[in-house]
């Protein structure tokens, strides 16, 4: 799941990680009355779940509390495109308004899991206020990494190790052992898949703090953080994305014209690679789960038929030990509900295979059953075609 | 001889009185596993089906002689369910569980570095030696007895696979659900050691996905290693950046683990690479004929 930054931020000062002064603000007026409590310069910043922000417009200085009145209504509805939007872009619901800092240097902090070691690993690098992907590509030695023992937490010496490796003076090195440690203990505590800190700033007035922050957490481990459960933006996600987690339903949309609904996460991929294998393209991911029973299916179909852009349904369900007639008759009893309009390919394997292919031909329903991944493939394909 | 069950396995449960616990149960008992003990806090001195259910992990081994037990536990105690495991002494466990916190499985590891303990999964569909032992929730109709080994991050897929090599007479050694999770017991690696050391194991299919960098060790491993044919397939050629794929560990990262950089180390280590998931079984027919 993710955030916004000031949320963020909210939680990284909870656990004493020092973040510029701000607030968040949804009208320009909010904007200017916290502008007016900040003083002096404040920073304007778009809250939407995407990077790239500043270059696309989306962070702007204000000298006066009426200019940042001004920017905040310029900015408030419009919609950022971003390198990490799409094309399509975010349309801005949220500010943050900031006091304006002098910044002397800019860092890199990071915190993710690395999956070989099973620990998590520290990152920091001088490289602050670029992607850390790109230093990883270019400048890979100037990334300072620690993996973190999670029996103890980050140790002092591994956080005064990167301090003085980023260079930063010695008189302020425990203080930023200080930060490292409280990053790492808000990482821990809320069960983040990942805490970055990009860029990590020094103030000409020696301060550190966290300038921009950004925290995903795991989906897996949110049943025990009913805080940030509630953080959750649906603002942020794609309509048909929330309906379908709504049902327990995983489904992420795409650009093409197959719709398809898949049992099992790694079929529901070598599906959708099969249909682009077959000259089409998938117009999305849907794993209805090991277990689909009648009312899931439905859902389902509901869910890919909201995408205007679905031209054809492949329905691939490797039955296992759930029955083929079950799901066949959760199929037909699915289509007749919604009055399906789309071609649809229902290919079916395992236990009684031939019931259920006989209940889908005996349903006075078109559908094309298929024998096989390849031929429902290239059935599917070619009805979005035609 | 198969790798790690067979027909000397003696399966204890965990969660046995649960739904999924009892379902599988059940299903193994019909294949011919021998499920010997169950086990759920509380329920000590009940029975499943005439299986005797104990309170703990100790008790239940120490009663029966299991010497594997399999996790059908809900997510927020199957890391605990794991550990007491280990900490009896259990030389194998196979967690079927989806849904662990990513940094339980972290204090996991932990706890088994040291342990004689082997952890299969979590988020995985189990292991099966066919016509010998089945361990998971695997359907037990796909499979035949033979002498290819099949390693996977997918539990469907898998199934898909296995179908395709029985549907061409190609029988299974052991069939092996490593997991979807970022953080897993036993890695490709693991599996294929396993599998390259097992003289009735003549072929090996892998079957990745994207996220991680399991299939590229995978891969040096082979090249380095494995003399039998080997089948590659990666899921995932169309998955956007950024998104989890229904698995917790599929995802690719700042550029990171995509199928196709996956693909190229598969065959810049001579593994035959099925293109389209309808090709496994046939490319593991024609990798066995040479």
């Amino acid at each position: 799941m993710k955030i916004h930054e000031y949320q963020a931020k909210q939680i990284l000062s909870r656990f004493g990680v020092a973040v510029p002064k701000g607030e968040v603000a949804y009208t320009p007026e909010e904007a200017r009355e916290i502008a007016t409590r900040l003083g002096g310069i404040v920073v304007v910043k778009a809250q939407i779940h995407a990077g790239g922000r500043g270059k696309a417009g989306g962070v702007k200085l204000a000298r006066s509390a009426a200019e940042a009145e001004t920017i905040a209504g310029e900015i408030l509805g419009k919609k950022l495109v971003t390198v990490q939007t799409g094309p399509e872009g975010r349309i801005v619901r949220r500010l943050l308004i900031e006091e304006g800092l002098d910044i002397a240097r800019e860092l890199y902090l990071g915190l993710v899991i690395d999956r070989m070691s099973a620990s998590p690993v520290f990152m920091a690098s001088s490289e602050g206020g670029v992607e850390i992907e790109v230093v990883a590509a270019e400048h890979p030695e100037k990334i300072l990494k620690e993996a973190v023992n999670p029996a103890l937490g980050l140790q002092p010496f591994q956080a005064r190790k990167m301090a003085f490796g980023l260079g930063i003076d010695p008189l302020l090195v425990n203080e930023a052992a200080k930060f490292f440690g409280s990053l790492y203990r808000a990482f821990q505590a809320s069960d983040a898949s990942l805490a970055e800190i990009n860029p990590f700033v020094l103030t000409r007035d020696g301060r550190l703090l966290a300038l921009d922050a950004k925290m995903n957490f795991d989906d897996n481990a949110l049943f025990r953080h009913k805080d940030i459960r509630e953080l959750r933006d649906l603002d942020e996600e794609d309509p048909l994305e929330v309906k379908a987690s709504n049902y327990n339903l995983n489904y992420i949309r795409l650009d093409g014209n197959v719709g398809c609904m898949v049992n099992g996460a790694g079929l529901a991929m070598a599906t959708m690679d099969i249909i682009q294998y077959a000259g089409g393209q998938p117009a999305n991911f849907l794993d209805v789960g090991g277990g689909a029973n009648e009312e899931q299916v439905r859902r389902g179909f509901e869910i890919i038929l909201g995408d205007p852009n679905v031209r054809a349904v492949l329905i691939n369900i490797f039955g296992g030990i759930m029955r083929c007639d079950i799901v066949a008759s959760g199929v037909v009893a699915a289509a007749k509900s919604l009055g399906i309009k789309v071609p649809v390919v229902v290919r079916l394997e395992g236990t009684n295979v031939e019931l259920g292919q006989k209940i889908l031909r005996e349903s006075g329903l078109r559908f094309t059953v298929a024998n096989g991944m390849k031929d429902a493939a290239e059935k599917v394909v070619a009805q979005a075609k035609g | 001889m198969a790798i790690l069950v067979d027909g000397n396995t003696r399966l204890l449960v965990q969660g046995i009185t649960g739904r999924e616990g009892t379902f599988h149960t059940q299903q193994a008992v019909a294949y011919g596993t021998k499920v010997v003990a169950g086990m759920t806090p509380g329920k000590g001195g009940s029975s499943v089906d005439g299986i005797p259910v104990f309170n703990t992990v100790r008790e239940a081994k120490e009663a029966t002689g299991a010497n594997a037990s399999v996790i059908f536990v809900p997510p927020p105690f199957a890391a605990d369910a794991i550990m007491e495991a280990a900490d009896a002494g259990m030389p194998l466990v196979v967690a079927i569980t989806e849904g662990i916190p990513t940094l339980d499985m972290v204090n996991v590891t932990r706890f088994l570095a040291g342990t004689g303990t082997r952890l299969i999964g979590p988020n995985c569909p189990g292991i099966i030696s066919p016509g010998k032992c089945k361990i998971g929730i695997m359907p037990a109709s796909i499979h035949r007895q033979g002498n290819v080994g099949v390693i996977s991050r997918s539990g469907t897929l898998t199934y898909e696979a296995v179908g395709q090599l029985t549907a061409l007479g190609i029988g299974q050694s052991t069939c092996i659900g490593i997991g979807g999770d970022p953080i897993i017991g036993t890695s490709f690696v693991d599996a294929l050691r396993l599998m390259n050391d097992d003289t009735e194991t003549h072929g090996i299919v892998i079957i990745g996905e994207i996220g991680g960098t399991g299939e590229e060790l995978a891969a040096e491993f082979i090249k380095a290693n494995v003399r039998k044919p080997v089948v590659g397939f990666i899921a995932g050629r169309t998955a956007p950046p950024g998104r989890r794929m229904g698995h917790a560990g599929a995802i690719i990262s700042g550029g990171k683990g995509t199928a196709a950089d996956k693909i190229a180390a598969f065959k810049a280590a001579g593994i035959h690479v099925a293109e389209s998931p309808a090709l496994i079984g046939e490319t593991m027919a024609r990798a066995l004929k040479g």
